[in-house]
C-alpha cells in the first residue's frame, strides 16, 4: 500500500484529500502511479493531463517521474506552491 | 542555526526579531522581511485568502531552506515564521529574520529565503475575490527570482 495525498486545486478538483491505494502491479515509479491514477476515469485524466503544472514529494521530498516509490510511501500531489 | 514555525497565529515582529540576538554580541547585522496580505491581485479586490499547507514537509522545507542560506553565507541565526489559514488585507504572512556579522550576508540571504520559499515551500493561497474563491498561479516572475541564486 501507499498513502496518496493531495493539496489545494487538486485536492478540490478531485474532491480526495488522502487514501491509500495497493501499489498496482508493476508500478515502480511517479510515472507509473500517476498513469494508473490517470485509467481511473475523467476527473483523473483531466487532473494528470499532459502539460499540467502537478507537482509530486515522495515520503516528503520533491521528487520527479522517474522516482520510485516502494509499499509505504507516503506520494503527494499538488500544483506549484504560492506562498510568502 | 535555523528557528522554523508555521502557525495560524499573528506573530510579533520586534519580538522576534529581538529574540534573535538576545544575549548575542556577535550580532552586527539583522536583516528581516516581512510579507503582507494585499487587497488586489492582478487586477482584482481580495477580500481575505486562506493559505494551505502541507503539514510535516513545509517545516522541512523551510528547514532545507534555511540550512542552504548558513551554508552559502557566513550567517549567524536564521529565522522563518509563515502563517496558515484564514488571512485578510494588512495581516502579516511571512517573517523573515537573518542575523550575521556584516549586512552584506544578512541582505543577501533575506533574499534568498524568501526567493527559494516562494518557489520551493509548500504553501498555497487561495483568495476570496467578490466573484468567489480563487487558487493563485504561481509567477513565473518568483521562479525567475530563484533561478539568479543559481549561478
Amino acid at each position: 500500500m501507499v498513502t496518496l495525498l493531495f493539496f489545494a486545486s487538486l485536492r478540490e478538483s478531485l474532491g480526495l484529500s488522502r487514501e491509500q491505494v495497493p501499489l498496482p502491479a508493476g508500478t515502480a515509479t511517479v510515472a507509473s502511479l500517476v498513469e494508473a491514477l490517470r485509467s481511473r476515469g475523467e476527473g483523473w485524466s483531466e487532473a494528470f493531463a499532459p502539460g499540467k503544472p502537478w507537482r509530486v514529494a515522495v515520503n516528503q521530498r520533491m521528487a520527479d517521474h522517474a522516482t520510485p516509490v516502494k509499499p509505504g510511501d507516503e506520494v503527494a500531489f499538488f500544483p506549484p506552491v504560492t506562498g510568502g | 542555526m535555523a528557528h522554523v514555525r508555521v502557525q495560524a497565529e499573528d506573530f510579533d515582529v520586534g519580538r522576534e526579531l529581538d529574540a534573535l540576538t538576545r544575549g548575542r554580541r556577535d550580532v552586527g547585522a539583522l536583516a528581516s522581511f516581512v510579507g503582507l496580505v494585499r487587497d488586489a491581485n492582478d487586477g482584482h479586490a481580495i477580500q481575505g485568502m486562506t493559505l494551505e499547507h502541507y503539514p510535516g514537509m513545509t517545516e522541512s522545507a523551510l528547514e532545507d531552506i534555511c540550512a542552504q542560506a548558513h551554508a552559502r553565507w557566513e550567517l549567524l541565526d536564521t529565522l522563518v515564521i509563515h502563517r496558515v489559514g484564514p488571512l485578510v488585507p494588512g495581516d502579516r504572512i511571512v517573517l523573515v529574520g537573518v542575523a550575521g556579522a556584516h549586512r552584506g550576508e544578512a541582505f543577501e540571504a533575506c533574499e534568498f529565503i524568501m526567493d527559494y520559499l516562494k518557489t520551493r515551500a509548500p504553501f498555497w493561497k487561495k483568495e476570496d475575490t467578490p466573484g468567489g474563491g480563487r487558487w493563485v498561479d504561481a509567477r513565473e516572475s518568483d521562479d525567475a527570482a530563484a533561478q539568479r541564486w543559481k549561478g
